[in-house]
């Protein structure tokens, strides 16, 4: 399978990667790794007719503690977030959940930038984004802003990232110390999951229960408000949208949000 | 678009089309025909090659994404062609019988070179995991994991032994356990 032609260009620097990305604007796509986007370009489902390879800028690939933040530049690779000392002492749930995409091969391609920017409700790392209470760092000719990952996805495959605006960097507030755990069900080792939840001090992401990766919300609540792990685990799919194909039903994974959340928050609580 | 491309250590260019996948620039472009081209959906592995080091299935990287780098094929090798001496993975995918159709071996051989050169202490279940990303529909892996065991200069019967142990671990992912920030 070949993608529809296009053009390509591989910039040097972030300044000129971003002023190309505010000439080529909707015309254009960014491409880091690739491996959500030339699948979909290959298939057909996506024929953007420019490509902004971003996937070489040392400028965007790094992992640092900033004050109370670990940063990371949105080219980074899955496998140097599940290689580094950094992420493992202070917000070991990424590390892990990045160790679960795809398979070897994927994670020496894919980025932590591209699978926030796919927005794939199937994801893993978008829902452990949430759970982790993260930030999306955007540029463009504007400047900089940032966004929190709870109000970055509008739907399948859509987020608020502006058609000239490049991710360029993941912000974590810095939670060595609390409770995590990330709970994923698949049919096959490396397969996307059917559900799967991740928690960070009690905050819950989940993966393909809606149109976006979302938080559980009333089970949060719950929690707050003193109830048991096992009644706060039932509420897991309360809010939820959860898809239903081949995989299973929605009442397969609403039944199983609750199974994985119950066992999440206890080994979540458990490791405290 | 022109790209430079070296593959196993001979510099190649080509005038291409960006669209064109680095599996096909390997087979077509260079005539390089060990690179299989399995599922072509980023599953199979069948098309696994190194780029700059790092194990990568061809199929969903583009030429243009390789130019100015580096590729190595199941051809690069040792032993690929004659008067060299045999590289040790294809020499314990012969010993240990971790073949059947073939099809699959470029990529597992290519996923094991990288594997074997990113971790000096590899057990069966750290094999198994690194083999994730490669499908074969003949043999059941078990004497690929052999080999890349022999290869690895590890004892592929002590490794069996502590099959049942790793069953246990299969059944319960150590992602899920809160281990790796313990």
């Amino acid at each position: 399978m070949i993608p529809l032609a296009f053009d390509y260009a591989r910039p040097d620097t972030l300044d000129d990667a971003i002023a190309l990305l505010a000439e080529k604007g909707e015309d254009a796509s960014v491409l880091a790794g690739g491996h959500s986007l030339i699948p979909v370009m290959k298939v057909r489902l996506g024929a953007p007719e420019f490509l902004i390879d971003i996937g070489r800028l040392p400028e965007l690939s790094y992992i640092r503690v900033e004050g109370d933040e670990l940063a990371v530049g949105a080219a980074t690779k899955h496998r140097d977030v599940v290689d580094s000392a950094e992420v493992a002492t202070e917000v070991p749930l990424l590390g892990a959940v990045a160790r679960t995409v795809g398979d070897p091969q994927i994670r020496a391609r894919g980025t932590l930038g591209g699978t926030v920017a796919h927005a794939d409700p199937a994801a893993d790392l978008p829902a452990a984004l949430l759970a982790l209470d993260a930030t999306v760092v955007l540029q463009g000719p504007r400047g900089r802003r940032t966004v929190p990952i709870g109000e970055f996805y509008t739907g399948v495959f859509t987020t608020v990232r502006e058609p000239d605006e490049l991710i360029v960097e993941i912000r974590i507030p810095r939670c060595g110390d609390k409770g995590w755990a990330y709970e994923k069900f698949t049919r096959r080792s490396n397969d996307w999951a059917i559900v799967a939840v991740a928690v960070s001090d009690d905050r819950i992401g989940l993966v393909n229960m809606g149109s976006t990766a979302l938080r559980a919300s009333a089970t949060e609540r719950a929690l707050a408000e003193g109830k048991s792990i096992a009644e706060a685990a039932a509420l897991a799919a309360e809010g939820a949208e959860p898809p239903a194909d081949t995989h299973g039903s929605v009442a397969y994974r609403t039944h199983l949000v609750q199974v994985l959340t119950r066992r999440a928050l206890e080994t979540a609580h458990g490791a405290r | 678009m022109k790209v430079e491309i070296t593959v196993n250590g001979e510099p190649t260019s080509a005038d291409v089309e960006p669209r064109q996948l680095l599996a096909h620039y390997l087979r077509e472009t260079v005539g390089l025909k060990a690179t299989n081209i399995g599922c072509d959906t980023t599953s199979c592995g069948a098309c696994t090659v190194l780029l700059d080091g790092d194990a990568v299935k061809s199929c969903t990287v583009l030429s243009v994404q390789a130019d100015q780098q580096s590729v190595t094929t199941m051809e690069g090798l040792d032993g690929a062609s004659e008067g060299r001496p045999e590289h040790p993975v294809t020499a314990a995918f012969r010993s240990e019988h971790g073949l059947q159709c073939g099809f699959c071996t470029p990529g597992m051989v290519m996923s094991a070179v990288s594997l074997i050169s990113h971790d000096d202490d590899l057990d069966e279940r750290k094999v198994r995991e690194g083999l994730e990303g490669n499908l074969c529909r003949c043999t059941g892996y078990h004497n690929i994991v052999r080999a890349v065991l022999v290869a690895a200069g590890k004892d592929p019967d002590a490794a069996q032994k502590s099959e049942a142990e790793s069953d246990a671990l299969r059944t319960a992912p150590a992602f899920s356990r809160g281990e790796a920030g313990a």
